[in-house]
């Protein structure tokens, strides 16, 4: 059926409430509403004020209680409405959501799945566009997801919520309704853990994730006019990281790239690029560059784009990769 | 009994006055058993704090927080739980653990910096100690509206200073509680101090139980040295929460009699005048009156008593102490469900690293 990336998060979380009565959704807006974006539309009609809860406005509760639930056996699936307002409940996620199989050697496991719409480029409020993926990824324990297409925001979603493990599941916002594509009814799991090469190209490796991998195959295809055959990973998990996959490949292209809309600074293209380092040093014509959202305050609506990464930024690297 | 002493006309609920005399018409009605069992569990609290303390002193125990004064409100709350119920604990709450069946070594496990110590038994119904103060308090919660969801009969206990009140987590933890009127007890060891900063500096109001009336369910003030109206009120307030009652806030008033951690040095910020003035009213010697009034107690069964507490504590003190730390394999193995190779490489680079170093 063909769908955008928000109908597919809509049907997967509609089939795993069916299949599994311990899901249970809970954020603010959920219910009623169906969610500021659409994502839980009809949940609350179809499974009742107790597995779809209108919570309080309360990031920190939200996901407390949603960690106190999973003690009593259930898996919710909170929403936190926007990334930026994630940080209220940073406690729970670092001190307990991430660390309570550790702390409790798996007697307490927190099999749950946030989600939460994340980053720039579809013109909103301050506060609405922020991409800080990475302030997550050194936290151990916990598991970073990104789809960058309506087919793996389904089977990624579902194998979040399937995972014994915590997953913060992040939803490209720009990718929301950017594109209609044939998803299949049936469930289905796409492989938490591993990247997928989502376009082969044997001379320069792109490493990107959600809204970065449309950026990054509209520049190949540009890069493909002047000749240059760029290889697109999509990361799809963030951490733990599929290192194997991005070494070979730049084992195979010598050139390596990473694109993301984070700031660069601490911004995981530093880990990828040190692992590409450590890896594969001896592979490479050139340093690993990265395009990135510069270290500043994303700017409001009308100057966007001078901190989001398009497709001529990337160009401009592949250009001074290939000449270096 | 709740609903008759409001905190907002300053009234507090106490049973038995600092003479061990119960006030009538207040007395929950323990028997005589329960009412000795209680006290033998105050007094083996007091010698396992007492010895954790000396063994911090003798460098066998990490940093301890100190648990002297706060049997009543931990004894007296946990004798009112039943099997099903939950606790989310803070770091100071022993006697809790000790009525609810926690192993003693495993106590000691843990304050001595063992992984060992950090898995509550199976068989308890009680969530890690949460250190980030407050933070428990939602989580509870959520424990509270999944027991509902799964029509379990019972009731979920977070416990947590006067400090923690003044967190975020106090307020978003109550507040989605009345707003669902989940099985929670929200049980406050008021104690006087957050480390070394005073109860009035956390809030200007005049309780902390009154706050509950701004989350629309009951609240009440009760002495935190007398075991009997914590009792009383820990067992009305889990009965409404069992019952679909909702929600209760419990202000236990006490006293923290030792320093806050033994990091701390409570000397810089009060007087020797008024900790004495609380050793008055200390809370077993208060049951122990009681007891004697009853006819339950005397010289020869403290005696005994003493002697038992002190073996059990040494008993558990070597078994503790022989258990060997963790195994670096045991220190990666729960961080995911399965070991990520990244994960698994670094474990493996570290025993290579101790190999080396072995040789």
């Amino acid at each position: 059926m063909n769908m955008t990336m928000v109908q597919a998060i809509n049907r997967t979380l509609a089939q795993e409430m069916e299949r599994d009565d311990r899901i249970i959704i809970l954020g603010e807006d959920v219910g009623r509403d169906g969610g500021v974006f659409r994502a839980t539309d009809g949940l609350f009609e179809a499974f009742g004020p107790e597995r779809v809860i209108d919570t309080p406005l309360a990031e920190s509760a939200i996901i407390g209680a949603s960690i106190g639930m999973t003690a009593l056996g259930l898996r919710p699936v909170p929403e936190i409405q926007f990334m930026g307002f994630i940080y209220p409940a940073f406690n729970q996620i670092i001190s307990h959501v991430a660390r309570l199989r550790n702390r409790t050697r798996g007697r307490f496991t927190v099999p749950l799945t946030i989600r939460t719409p994340y980053g720039a480029g579809v013109k909103a409020l301050e506060h609405h566009s922020e991409s800080t993926e990475a302030l997550f990824c050194q936290v151990p324990g916990l598991t970073v997801v990104v789809p960058s297409s309506p087919y793996d925001a389904k089977g990624l979603l579902a194998a979040s919520i399937r995972s014994e493990d915590p997953v913060i599941f992040l939803e490209p916002t720009k990718l929301y309704r950017a594109e209609k594509q044939d998803v299949p009814e049936d469930p289905y799991e796409l492989p938490l853990r591993r990247a997928a090469v989502v376009r082969e190209g044997k001379d320069l490796t792109v490493v990107a994730w959600g809204a970065m991998i449309p950026v990054a195959r509209k520049a190949a295809e540009a890069a493909a006019a002047d000749g240059v055959e760029i290889e697109i990973i999509d990361l799809r998990t963030l951490c733990p990281m599929d290192r194997d996959t991005i070494v070979a490949s730049v084992k195979r292209t010598g050139r390596a790239m990473v694109v993301h809309e984070a700031p660069k600074t601490c911004g995981l293209g530093a880990e990828i690029a040190a692992t590409i380092g450590e890896r594969a040093l001896l592979s490479l014509n050139g340093p690993v560059l990265r395009v990135t959202g510069h270290d500043i305050t994303v700017p409001l609506p009308k100057s966007e784009d001078h901190y989001y990464p398009g497709p001529e930024r990337v160009l401009r690297a592949v250009r001074q990769l290939m000449e270096y | 009994m709740i609903e008759r002493f409001d905190p907002l006309k300053g009234e507090r609920l106490q049973i038995l006055d600092e003479k061990g005399s119960a006030r009538a018409g207040l007395d929950p009605g323990l028997s005589d058993p329960e009412l000795r069992a209680m006290y033998e569990r105050m007094v083996l609290t007091r010698t396992v704090d007492a010895k954790a303390l000396k063994l911090q002193r003798q460098g066998r125990f990490g940093t301890y927080a100190s648990n002297l004064g706060h049997e009543a409100c931990q004894v007296g709350l946990a004798s009112a739980m039943t099997k099903g119920d939950w606790l989310f604990p803070y770091f100071r709450d022993l006697g809790l653990y000790l009525t609810l069946g926690y192993p003693l070594a495993d106590h000691y496990h843990f304050w001595m910096g063992n992984e060992a110590g950090l898995r509550t038994p199976d068989s308890l119904n009680i969530y890690p100690v949460a250190i980030p103060v407050g933070s428990q308090i939602p989580q509870s919660v959520g424990a509270g509206l999944a027991a509902r969801y799964r029509k379990l009969p019972i009731a979920v206990v977070a416990t947590f200073g006067d400090g923690a009140t003044s967190e975020g987590d106090f307020h978003e933890g109550l507040n989605m509680a009345g707003v669902f009127r989940t099985p929670n007890v929200f049980f406050c060891v008021n104690n006087q101090f957050a480390i070394s900063v005073p109860r009035a500096k956390q809030t200007a109001a005049a309780t902390i139980a009154q706050k509950a009336a701004a989350y629309g369910f009951p609240g009440v003030q009760v002495d935190g040295n007398d075991i009997l109206a914590v009792h009383a009120a820990a067992r009305e307030a889990l009965d409404n929460a069992r019952n679909g009652k909702g929600p209760t806030l419990i202000e236990a008033y006490t006293y923290r009699m030792g320093d806050h951690t033994t990091s701390d040095d409570s000397g810089r910020y009060r007087t020797k005048e008024e900790v004495r003035e609380w050793e008055r009213r200390d809370p077993l010697l208060r049951l122990r009156l009681h007891l004697e009034k009853k006819g339950l107690w005397d010289a020869k069964l403290e005696k005994e008593l003493q002697d038992r507490s002190t073996e059990l504590v040494e008993k558990a003190v070597a078994e503790a102490e022989a258990r060997p730390p963790a195994t670096v394999e045991d220190l990666f193995a729960y961080t995911y469900a399965e070991m990520p190779p990244d994960l698994a490489a670094q474990l493996e680079d570290h025993k290579a690293f101790l190999g080396e170093a072995a040789r």
